[in-house]
């Protein structure tokens, strides 16, 4: 277990753990007016017609939801493996195998599956689906290493081979604007694009694919093997999690993000407390998180071990989904009378900035116990980090100091149209400056091409990556050993606020030395 | 933490039994145990497809490896299992999939792991079996991780839980035994270097170094899976998919 120190224990007791099941959900009934509202009618109609040679469990008569009554209460996540498999009801622990909405493969993990994929379905195989695979280069993009460029290629003959609808391709890596159809880090351009959408199935070759749960959608890592398998199929034989439920209320205090909620979380049931299950984040906070703050939240649920994360789709999620995808959906949520594992609660009020200690996501400790902890660095990037948000929060922090900072702040934004709100939108508070602007002025390394390298350390050519034992403020979302490239790096996790104000003071530092 | 290290439950001791003195249900590349301590080196090369029955009928499980273990302590995550600077090499392709093998553990952090995984110099791994504490394989969903502890010659992982992307690709690619301790402690109760015996059938773990015993949760129905080579490996085998030929 993590060693939590006496402050952090003392931050704790704002928090209770409920074993008892609560009673009903909130706003839940609110939530189906909302859905009914943004659905009629039926699902759109499987397709089904062009799976070969695999031989699946005859399917239920009907949908249950068509039927339009419940039977049995079930939770978010059951509810969509439900519905995936045309089951009227599950429990958690059954094995069923599911419709996949989504698959998502990216250059680390693509080339391997379309190798499986060919290996056993054939060199001649189609996918069941092509414009239901979503292929994203992100991971080691800006490298001069072959290997890593020649699995981008791979990408792209396989995309050309099969026709697959969404591919988001790089060829000019000498400037990444030259290329329109380069998005980057695959989570956040999932959601950027439209692919994440609530009641559905998707799964990633990529762990931090949970992200996609803030639309209320069942998302989930893969390895290659099963991809290969969803690749030629549709379908995947999934254990049915139990869910934890995650109950967060209070008005979230200004010097808090939803980095630090999850801290929090992880903090408290440590890197294994989730493993094979569902966590669900309900509650008035989570109610007034953007959907950019929920992906916060949902994206490092795997490092509590979870299988996926879960926010009820609301008003937010809808009208961040406007315009953005013309595929029906139709959100499902836990049922008043639903099981769950067990239930947690916090008092968002009464929380601290915290953040992970090395060398591990659950090592919490307050932000303002590490105040002597001297860093080297701070990294703002990652499917975890590195969204528009992100950055604004970072600026606000350096704009209302108006100093420097004192050590190298490396700034990668997800996706290039991270990038372009990093130097267009204006910074509220500013008088009409951007992003960009607050930090050339505040001293950062110019903004970066979007791309996942330096989080995980990948090629030793890659910008930020770590190549010396330093030690590291990072809004990313794993702390291992070596994990940012040098074995005896240190990285602490935390908040844009706490890293922008770390960078300040060349220390792990409380963010509301600056913002209060 | 510290429970009783020592079982004396009929199974194992029945396993133990078999193991010392009758012939072993192994599979044909397993080779009866040393008795003494650091007389004998046992290797294991592997060639893949996994086809081999078991060398005794009955059981679809009935395997039982031997070799040195390799010990790790709790939360080894997959950066640590295989580096990310690795990643670029592709598993299924032949060559790059023996590369990865030679980078298995390298993420380790040398001072508290003094002894390397992979010795210098070397492609493959001396220890067949790896031990670890709670929440093994935490972390990416890379299957570069079983791939690479299976290309460098592991054939189990023994810990005493499992981070649930690396427990199915360990099954969905038939690459290493994924097997559950039925208690605590024998991660720091073992040493790099011991030799043991894991036995499928009568699911418990021999460390003949020690003379411990340590009681496995049965594999169930992922050992016929891993046994096949993988979930399509298993899936033609049993006909739930047209064989390759067909």
């Amino acid at each position: 277990m993590a060693s939590i120190s006496a402050a952090a224990k003392a931050s704790a007791a704002s928090f209770a753990h409920k074993k008892e099941l609560a009673a009903a959900a909130p706003h839940q009934h609110q939530q189906q007016q909302r859905a009914g509202a943004a659905h009629q009618g039926h699902r759109r109609a499987r397709v089904g017609g062009r799976v070969r040679a695999v031989a699946t469990p005859a399917r239920a008569p009907r949908a249950p939801a068509s039927t339009g009554s419940v039977k049995a209460p079930m939770t978010t996540t059951e509810k969509i493996l439900a519905r995936a498999s045309e089951r009227a009801r599950l429990e958690p622990g059954e094995n069923v195998w599911v419709d996949v909405d989504v698959l998502m493969t990216h250059d680390v993990c693509g080339p391997g599956t379309i190798g499986i994929f060919k290996q056993e379905f054939g060199d001649d195989a189609k996918v069941w689906d092509r414009e239901k695979v979503v292929i994203i280069p992100d991971h080691y993009i800006f490298t001069s290493d072959e290997r890593a460029n020649r699995n981008v290629d791979i990408l792209r003959d396989f995309c050309t081979e099969q026709e697959i609808k969404y591919f988001y391709d790089i060829r000019d890596l000498s400037d990444f604007r030259a290329n329109p159809d380069y998005k980057g880090v695959c989570h956040i351009a999932l959601a950027q694009e439209g692919h994440c959408r609530p009641g559905e199935v998707l799964l990633g070759t990529d762990s931090h694919t949970c992200n996609a749960g803030a639309f209320g959608q069942f998302a989930t890592g893969i390895g290659n093997t099963d991809a290969g398998f969803v690749m030629g199929t549709g379908k995947a034989l999934l254990k049915v999690p139990p869910t934890i439920r995650f109950v967060l209320d209070g008005e979230m205090p200004p010097y808090l993000l939803a980095k630090d909620l999850i801290l929090q979380i992880i903090g408290e049931i440590s890197v294994s407390g989730a493993t094979y299950k569902s966590m669900e984040f309900v509650g008035s906070t989570v109610e007034s998180l953007t959907m950019e703050e929920r992906m916060t939240l949902c994206n490092m649920v795997i490092e509590a071990g979870g299988k996926n994360g879960v926010v009820p789709a609301d008003k937010t999620t809808f009208k961040y989904l406007e315009g953005k995808t013309s595929v029906e959906y139709e959100p499902v949520y836990s049922d008043a009378q639903a099981r769950f594992f067990s239930d947690y609660r916090f008092d968002v009020s009464k929380l601290e900035p915290v953040v992970a200690k090395p060398h591990s996501p659950d090592n919490r400790a307050l932000a303002r116990e590490c105040k002597d902890v001297k860093i080297d660095r701070v990294y703002i990037g990652s499917c975890t980090g590195g969204k528009t948000e992100d950055f604004l929060a970072a600026a606000k922090v350096f704009l209302a100091s108006g100093k420097k900072v004192k050590v190298p702040t490396f700034l990668v934004p997800a996706t290039q149209k991270v990038w372009m709100d990093v130097y267009s939108l204006p910074v509220p508070g500013s008088g009409g400056k951007t992003c960009s602007q607050i930090f050339e002025e505040a001293g950062c390394d110019t903004p970066a091409s979007p791309n996942c390298g330096a989080c995980l350390g990948g090629p030793r050519d890659t910008y930020a990556r770590m190549n010396e034992p330093t030690v590291c403020v990072s809004t990313t979302n794993r702390n291992f050993p070596g994990r940012m490239g040098h074995k005896e790096g240190q990285i602490y996790l935390a908040s844009p606020y706490t890293a922008a104000a770390s960078a300040l003071t060349g220390y792990v530092t409380d963010p509301r030395d600056f913002l209060m | 933490m510290a429970a009783a290290p020592v079982f004396s439950l009929t199974a194992a001791a029945a396993a133990a039994a078999a193991l010392a003195f009758g012939p072993v249900p192994t599979r044909a590349r397993s080779q009866v145990p040393p008795r003494r301590r650091g007389t004998v080196s046992l290797r294991f090369h592997r060639t893949r497809p996994l086809t081999a029955a078991a060398a005794t009928g009955g059981s679809l499980s009935s395997a039982a490896f031997h070799g040195e273990c390799f010990v790790v302590g709790d939360n080894i995550d997959t950066d640590q299992i295989i580096p990310a600077e690795h990643l670029t090499l592709v598993p299924s392709k032949p060559d790059e999939y023996r590369k990865l093998g030679s980078f298995a553990f390298a993420g380790l952090p040398t001072a508290a792991y003094p002894t390397p995984f992979i010795a210098p110099g070397e492609e493959s791994s001396r220890y067949a079996v790896i031990l670890g504490g709670a929440n093994f394989g935490c972390g990416s969903s890379r299957e570069h991780a079983p791939v690479a502890l299976g290309a460098a010659g592991a054939r189990a992982v023994v810990a005493e839980g499992y981070a649930r992307i690396f427990f199915r690709n360990s099954v969905a690619t038939g690459e290493v035994y994924p097997l559950e301790l039925a208690d605590t402690g024998a991660s720091k109760e073992c040493k790099t270097g011991d030799v043991v015996t894991v036995d499928l059938d009568n699911s418990v773990m021999i460390n003949h170094t020690s003379g411990k015993q340590y009681k496995l949760k049965p594999i169930g129905d992922a050992g016929p899976v891993i046994e096949a080579g993988g979930i399509f490996a298993y899936a033609r085998k049993t006909g739930m998919i047209a064989s390759k030929s067909a």
